[in-house]
């Protein structure tokens, strides 16, 4: 058995069916979460919403067919993910964050987290003004950084007191590396593409 | 419901639709929904039940310490893989290990309950040793429970546990070889060319340590760091008679490509439009080594590898393949002459109903390759026929060969999707003989449950069920396996049997291998139905002496038959049928 399957788009909507049930299941039974796995999750959904806020402008922005699909799959891992991600906190009657609806808005004093790896609005406000191969290097690059934070996050939480000791938090912490890893070396392979030595 | 998300299942319906598709234009056959296992009123230990062509022996339910009473699906006391020494079955859980013994089939009785949490628990034997694999941050160098808050601690085991079983009931800790990414699973092979040495092949799936934990661990990507603790297995050598000094002597990069690449092989994504989302080739699942034969087959993540282990300290990828069908390639198993090899993809992890009706035959199944020397051919697939429900986690899992001579033929657990028994003598043709599965263990919330792992050891089906406990089944006559070839099957047994390591299955000289081959001629017409007969009297007859008369009865049969094998509709078979009767007169 193997959680670093789940992933890609139909198998994240895996990942949502089975924490909707078996994992909820098993926190009414077992034990209280752990702050720093609650911590890790709250974090994680922030940083999966900027994701999807990123994938969101690819529509209007890109003619790269590749760009489209990738996009395509990290909007509906994240999205499958962050809804995994809040049925884990609810079901341990913690605050789950739901910054979907708010994508783009602008937030005011309530602005998301600044998570690791995070675009900063600067970087946000560059990459909405880009079209065309400069829009494609700015998106890669971008998210080539994004998901590195990912990484991080991981690292950190397996670095801090108590985290990742629960199996499910274990295994989808993970999936989470493996699946950003991989990502990420693609990604480079296309920047590579758009940027001939 | 917010626009996003209705925007988000909109895609998703598209998606199905698009599967579905392809699937009608490929002509692909669906999974049954009107067979007795589509719809199975759901239960934990009251499930109902749908069994075809096997009896069912005995079930002994999870003991308590291995098993959550207030949910049945708790991921934390999941039955894993097993193991056979003996008169013991060992049966690996998330929480520890137990030992069956199973001298009376139909009542066994715990003779051991070793607590020892850390998963996934794969447990292999050997003389008086008990080899376990830990991967996650909970396990303890204790075995205790409650597992280690620091971050960085030297109370954390990950890796290989090795324990003395010379008091079976009291197994004790010898050593336990600490690795990067723990031990999901791994695999036992003995060195052809010293008897005092074992090998355990070690694959790690998960994150890695900190290398202030364990030092050289690095997790970074291998264009970042040359020394990644990715990208590989670990070795242990373990020499038998001084079991504590065991450590890891090598980590090879077994998917290097010829520019010396360490990720030489699938980086993951997909091959194109429509086909699966396949991983990255950066660890093994399951590696099945065959040493009779010096060769390995791994399921590693992205691909499908051969490997050369007649070194088992130095393994030699020597062929590679990919399907675009395919997820994660998770298990392997070599046709019993290694002329196929059957591998399984664990779409969807093993957490995920994946054999829905409208899930693809050909994800989430068995691809089946032909073997020759470096070269792997996609022959078929094979994937449980069934439809089963949205709340039953079902894709291809472990299985093994059920040796019945001549013919190809295994049985597998397929997690709440039961266990299927199939034959795959022609690989492009595979089908199902027997099979036995419960229903649901709910029938609203998806409870993980069903067959981990189902081996055929002597003369028995052996199912782990990771949330009811241990089946044993035997195999009924049916029209596709006749009495003759399930007792030609029961006459291969190993006193010691880890499925990883796979044994080449040898007849005796007896009687039951000749009628079985017998059963087989006349099935698929491989002889005339009047020589059929006439052979089968001279077997009866030549049973029924005995000394001088009977091996010249079986001498002259044998000749005979030979004399058949030219033109017979099977001469191979014939051939072999021959070669038994020979045997048989050389008693």
């Amino acid at each position: 058995m193997n959680m670093s399957l789940l992933r890609g788009p139909a198998a994240s909507r895996v990942l949502r069916a089975m924490v909707g049930t078996a994992l909820v299941a098993l926190s009414a039974s077992a034990q209280s979460a752990s702050p720093a796995d609650v911590a890790f999750m709250k974090g994680m959904i922030h940083h999966h919403a900027q994701a999807i806020e990123m994938v969101v402008l690819i529509a209007d922005r890109t003619t790269s067919a590749s760009l489209r699909t990738l996009g395509e799959r990290i909007d509906i891992s994240q999205r499958d993910e962050i809804e995994m991600m809040q049925q884990w906190l609810r079901a341990r009657r913690e605050e789950a964050p739901d910054p979907l609806p708010h994508l783009g808005m602008d937030m005011g004093d309530h602005d998301m987290p600044m998570m690791a790896g995070m675009l900063t609005k600067a970087q946000m406000a560059a990459l909405k003004d880009a079209r065309g191969p400069a829009f494609d290097r700015l998106f890669l690059s971008g998210m080539i950084q994004h998901h590195e934070g990912a990484l991080t996050m991981v690292r950190e939480l397996f670095a801090t007191t108590g985290g990742g000791q629960e199996t499910a938090i274990f295994r989808f912490a993970s999936d989470i590396d493996a699946d950003q890893r991989a990502e990420i070396a693609r990604m480079r392979t296309m920047l590579r593409a758009l940027n001939p030595p | 419901m917010p626009p996003a998300v209705l925007r988000h299942a909109a895609r998703a319906a598209a998606c199905m639709l698009a599967v579905l598709s392809i699937a009608a234009s490929a002509g692909a056959q669906g999974a049954s929904t009107s067979d007795p296992r589509a719809a199975l009123a759901a239960g934990w230990k009251d499930a109902a039940i749908a069994i075809s062509n096997l009896k069912l022996v005995s079930t002994a339910w999870r003991p308590a310490g291995m098993s959550d009473p207030r949910n049945a699906g708790n991921f934390e006391f999941m039955n894993s893989d097993l193991a056979f020494a003996g008169p013991y079955v060992f049966q690996g859980n998330f929480n520890g290990v137990q030992v069956w013994d199973a001298s009376d089939v139909a009542n066994l009785k715990l003779k051991t309950l070793l607590p020892c949490p850390g998963g996934q628990g794969d447990v292999s034997v050997l003389g008086n040793l008990m080899f376990m694999s830990v991967e996650e941050t909970r396990g303890r160098v204790d075995c205790g429970s409650g597992g280690v808050r620091d971050s960085v601690s030297a109370e954390r085991f990950r890796g290989i546990r090795i324990f003395d079983i010379t008091d079976i009931e009291r197994p004790k800790v010898i050593t336990q070889v600490q690795t990067c990414r723990g031990s999901h699973t791994h695999t036992l092979i003995e060195d052809p060319k010293d008897k005092g040495v074992v090998y355990v092949y070690v694959q790690g799936t998960s994150i890695v340590r900190s290398p202030r934990e364990l030092a050289d661990c690095s997790g970074r990507a291998p264009e970042m760091d040359a020394n990644t603790s990715l990208f590989r297995i670990e070795i242990i050598r373990v020499p038998l008679a001084r079991p504590a000094e065991a450590r890891v002597i090598n980590a090879p990069r077994i998917f290097s490509d010829s520019a010396g690449r360490i990720a030489g092989l699938w980086r993951g994504g997909k091959q194109g439009e429509g086909t699966q989302e396949t991983a990255e080739t950066d660890q093994c699942h399951d590696i099945t080594a065959y040493p009779e034969l010096g060769l390995a087959a791994g399921a590693c993540s992205g691909n499908g590898i051969i490997l050369d282990i007649s070194d088992p300290a130095n393994p030699r990828r020597i062929a590679e393949t990919f399907d675009p069908n395919f997820a994660y390639w998770h298990s392997a198993n070599f046709s019993n002459d290694a002329s196929k090899v059957l591998f399984t993809d664990e779409w969807g992890g093993g957490m995920a109903p994946r054999c829905r009706a409208s899930d693809k035959m050909t994800w989430g199944a068995n691809a089946i390759f032909t073997l020759q020397g470096r070269s792997m051919r996609a022959a078929g697939y094979y994937k449980l026929p069934v439809a089963q429900t949205r709340t039953e986690n079902c894709v291809a899992h472990n299985g093994a060969i059920i040796p019945v001579p001549g013919r190809d033929i295994m049985v597998q657990g397929w997690y709440q999707g039961g266990i299927s028994v199939f034959d795959f003598t022609d690989p492009a043709k595979p089908f199902e003989i027997a099979y036995f599965d419960r229903g649901p263990v709910s029938a609203d919330t998806l409870h993980l449950g069903g067959s981990w792992s189902a081996y055929w050891h002597n003369g028995r089906i052996w199912n782990s069920e990771i949330s009811r406990g241990l089946d044993v089944l035997e195999l009924t006559p049916s029209e596709q396996l006749s009495a003759n070839e399930i007792a030609a099957a029961a006459l291969v047994r190993f006193e010691v049997n880890n499925p990883q390591t796979q044994r080449r299955n040898v007849w005796p000289a007896h009687p039951a291998v000749a009628r079985a081959y017998v059963d087989q001629l006349e099935r698929g017409r491989g002889l005339g139905a009047a020589r059929i007969a006439a052979v089968r009297a001279a077997i009866d007859a030549a049973e029924l002496r005995s000394g001088a008369a009977r091996q010249s009865a079986y001498a002259a049969l044998a000749a005979s038959l030979k004399d058949d094998a030219g033109s017979a509709g099977d001469s191979a078979r014939v051939r072999a049928l021959a070669d038994v009767v020979g045997q048989l007169a050389a008693r």
